[in-house]
């Protein structure tokens, strides 16, 4: 699905991505890992197209995405941080979206299940952190798309919503969709992951299992294993 | 892109800021006709009163909401559009809704003071149109300062200073190399110099529509005899359009190639 070939991109004289190559084919939850700064952001943000590569190319379905927005129908993104025009309201900001993607839009049950109605009629604005993340949230699963984009879906959830969030996914990753998830939470990683790419300096460094990088390191505790690979790179 | 339009339109003319403007101008339209029981008149102070502050609100609305709306958009950028579309949609919206504080807020007094029954019609809509131009060309001036600044402090530092230059200190530049160079032939380094600058320029146009160039002296005459003919005011008209569109231009040509 999607094909990212000798990847190059700097900011300035801060060289963030040095050669990526990445092949997704098969459905499933994909963890992009790395330390803070390994370019995790910027490999998601590329394939989005709101990061313009130094060098290299990306395909999404079998198109080079540098040659038109279209692709993007396919694709749902969340992004790091929630904030929207303050003087909206939540029904205005999902038919905002709704009206620029257009096709058909689940958001009724998300946003039942996220339990948003009570506030489809407040300005954005007047949300706290949480509620925004949930509105959030809703607004980059309700439609229907093959590729799923997750940059750090975890910020400010309460329980009950991380509980909703996990079975969401779990439940798309069933329907057959392909999801890539950035995140720092090691226990979600080891609990949603099917496959970790694991960035380090702008490189993969590994891409595998949960128990690949486990049997790689030789413990049993994935945060260690992982812990293990930083040191190790770093010593 | 309307679609966008119309978002970001909805969102900023149901921000405070938005309304303070609006009541700013109500007020200032009928404190002016109260104080002058004379359109023109108030037509001439409220000149010297748009001139300055509607570059500066221009500037200042326009490179906040760019930075504040920086999430949003992300968010938009991520979606099935062009990346122009979303720059231009979120730059008519500030500049639309501003001309549309300024049109209303000036003309509601106006009208109610029997504007269409006086012979100060065309005066006044040229200062509307004239105050039209200098939000959409400020509102786009401070959004290519924002999208070449990331950090937000010295965008807002560099907008102010374009502004004050524009406003002030160009002026005092201009009357300077006057004095200085008197004994040269200055008319046409007088007119060039003040179709440089879109402030300039403005004043000058309704200076002349409202017959009070002597008050200019030489200067006036000179300015009378070029911009007070059809091609003069067409020529005025055509750079102030191109006040706009080059900015604008140059907002699509840095939103093909930005990162975010």
């Amino acid at each position: 699905m999607i094909r990212i070939e000798n990847l190059y991109k700097r900011f300035g004289r801060n060289e963030v991505l040095k050669g990526i190559d990445l092949q997704i084919e098969s459905p499933g939850i994909y963890a992009v890992l790395g330390p803070n700064g390994s370019g995790k952001t910027t490999l998601i943000k590329s394939i989005l197209g709101m990061v313009i590569p130094d060098k290299g190319e990306i395909f999404f379905k079998g198109n080079d995405i540098s040659k038109s927005p279209d692709y993007r129908n396919d694709i749902d993104y969340l992004p790091q941080i929630a904030n929207f025009p303050a003087n909206l309201t939540v029904k205005e900001i999902f038919s905002m979206i709704k009206d620029l993607r257009g096709g058909q839009a689940s958001d009724q049950e998300l946003m039942a299940a996220f339990g948003l109605s009570p506030f489809m009629d407040k300005r954005l604005n007047t949300l706290s952190g949480g509620t925004k993340q949930k509105v959030n949230i809703v607004l980059s699963l309700m439609f229907n798309s093959k590729l799923i984009i997750l940059d750090e879906p975890t910020t400010g959830l309460d329980p009950v919503a991380l509980i909703r969030l996990k079975e969401l996914l779990l439940q798309e990753k069933a329907a057959g969709k392909t999801i890539l998830i950035t995140t720092h939470i090691m226990q979600f990683v080891e609990e949603m992951a099917d496959e970790i790419v694991f960035l380090l300096e702008g490189k993969i460094h590994f891409r595998g299992s949960v128990n690949g990088l486990k049997e790689r390191t030789h413990t049993s505790n994935f945060e260690k294993a992982i812990a293990q690979t930083l040191t190790h790179h770093y010593a | 892109m309307l679609k966008i339009l119309k978002y970001s339109f909805f969102d900023l003319v149901r921000s405070r800021w938005s309304y303070v403007y609006l009541l700013f101008y109500l007020l200032i339209g009928y404190v002016l006709l109260f104080l002058n029981h004379d359109l023109s008149k108030a037509v001439i102070t409220l000149m010297n009163i748009i001139v300055i502050l509607v570059p500066l609100i221009g500037t200042i609305f326009g490179i906040m909401y760019y930075y504040n709306s920086r999430e949003f958009t992300e968010l938009l950028l991520a979606q099935p559009v062009k990346r122009m579309s979303v720059f231009l949609g979120q730059y008519l919206g500030v500049a639309l809704s501003l001309s549309l504080s300024l049109l209303i807020g000036l003309g509601l007094p106006f009208i109610s003071y029997g504007l269409f029954q006086s012979d100060a019609v065309w005066e006044f809509g040229l200062l509307l149109v004239n105050g039209t131009f200098l939000t959409l060309i400020f509102t786009a001036l401070a959004f290519n300062i924002a999208m070449i600044n990331e950090n937000r402090i010295k965008g807002f530092s560099y907008a102010i200073l374009m502004w004050l230059f524009l406003a002030v200190i160009y002026d005092g530049i201009f009357l300077m190399s006057l004095v200085v160079f008197g004994e040269y032939p200055l008319d046409n380094f007088s007119i060039i110099a003040t179709m440089l600058n879109p402030i300039d320029l403005s004043r000058i146009l309704i200076l002349l529509k409202l017959d009070i160039s002597a008050l200019l002296g030489y200067t006036g005459a000179i300015f009378q005899k070029f911009f007070g003919t059809h091609t003069g005011v067409l020529l005025s008209m055509t750079i102030l359009t191109l006040w706009v569109a080059l900015p604008v231009y140059n907002i699509y040509r840095k939103s093909l190639k930005k990162d975010f």
